[in-house]
């Protein structure tokens, strides 16, 4: 599981910048942060650790609910909450609530996991969905994109779970590991991260510290 | 401005307008040989630009030994040194790949002379 520190933002959208040796560096911007700690979940009252962040000043149609749970941490009401779990209760000691995160947390450089929502793809067939490679277009070929076979006959008599068939594509959570910071700008609350990013321009975006960082990559991305 | 047009300012390159299709221009890129760097030089006829803010790129043809070359350059690459406009020639199209099929005389430009505006004479 998750278990570093992060931000809340919004994917921008993609652009590309000069690197040192004047190749292009395909960069996507993320605009994150600065995130209000909301409140704080530690294992001795909630059972798990983990930081609550609020992302993006909230000021009309605050629901009462909603109004009352801001009140009592004493932080203005933001548009979204979420949590971030966290590894060990200690790590927790650092923060407090109404404390705000920028993007000052990461360098350019270090390596760091982005999580959003893809985007919708509406019902697909294999070929797209599972990467099928599908039969020949030309050549007398009866057989183009269709699933083809999809298990036995009488036994089972009934299609295995699971099988790969056309359905539903994209809108999925996923995350994209160790992508590269290219370049932080604080004042703007940006962040450039190297290569792509699940979901389209203006969803909401989850980049946090690398979780599946290697020691020696540790290293290297602090070399950098 | 949006994020993106304020992340590409900064790589923005303020001398790097002022020629156009059609244009006759001298690329000056830098080119690491080793250890060294030099200055290449690339002479030709632009026949494109494309893309804008710091996406953007322009296309320089010429002919060298007789085989058309093609070298299409990022606007604004820290690898180019600077632009140097040669010619002017008078086209009416924003992509000039016609010319790809053309060669020789055919080939050629009608070069656009400079409009000199008239320095109004003061009245005495």
């Amino acid at each position: 599981m998750a278990r570093k520190e992060g931000l809340i933002g919004r994917k921008v959208g993609m652009t590309q910048v000069f690197g040192d040796d004047g190749n292009h560096v395909p960069v996507t911007v993320i605009e994150a942060g600065p995130c209000t700690i909301v409140g704080i979940r530690t294992n001795d009252t909630h059972g798990y650790d983990a930081l609550q962040l609020g992302f993006g000043a909230k000021k009309k149609n605050v629901s009462k609910p909603a109004a009352g749970l801001f009140k009592k941490v004493n932080v203005a009401p933001m548009r979204v909450i979420r949590e971030i779990r966290l590894e060990k209760t200690e790590k927790l000691q650092g923060y407090q609530v109404g404390q705000s995160l920028t993007v000052a947390m990461f360098q350019p450089g270090e390596l760091v996991d982005v999580v959003s929502v893809s985007k919708g793809k509406g019902f697909q067939g294999g070929v797209k969905r599972y990467g099928w490679y599908g039969g020949d277009a030309t050549h007398g070929s009866m057989f183009h994109r269709a699933p083809g076979s999809i298990g036995a006959s009488s036994d089972p008599s009934r299609v295995w779970p699971g099988h790969h068939l056309p359905g539903r594509m994209g809108g999925e959570r996923r995350t994209v590991l160790n992508l590269s910071v290219v370049r932080v700008m604080a004042e703007q609350n940006l962040v450039l991260v190297r290569g792509a990013v699940p979901g389209a321009s203006g969803s909401l975006v989850m980049i946090r510290k690398s979780v599946k960082l290697k020691k020696a990559q540790q290293k290297a991305a602090e070399k950098k | 401005m949006d994020a993106i047009r304020l992340v590409e300012a900064g790589q923005i390159k303020k001398d790097r307008e002022g020629f156009g299709p059609g244009d006759t221009v001298r690329v000056l890129v830098k080119v690491v040989e080793g250890e060294k760097e030099r200055t290449q030089l690339f002479e030709g006829i632009v026949i494109r630009r494309r893309g804008e803010g710091a996406r953007a790129s322009f296309t320089v043809r010429r002919i060298s030994y007789g085989v058309g070359v093609e070298r299409t350059f990022p606007l604004h690459s820290p690898r180019i040194e600077r632009v140097e406009v040669v010619r002017r020639s008078r086209v009416r199209r924003s992509k000039l790949y016609y010319l790809r099929g053309l060669a020789g005389k055919a080939a050629r430009l009608k070069e656009k002379r400079a409009v000199v505006i008239p320095t109004t004479t003061e009245d005495t």
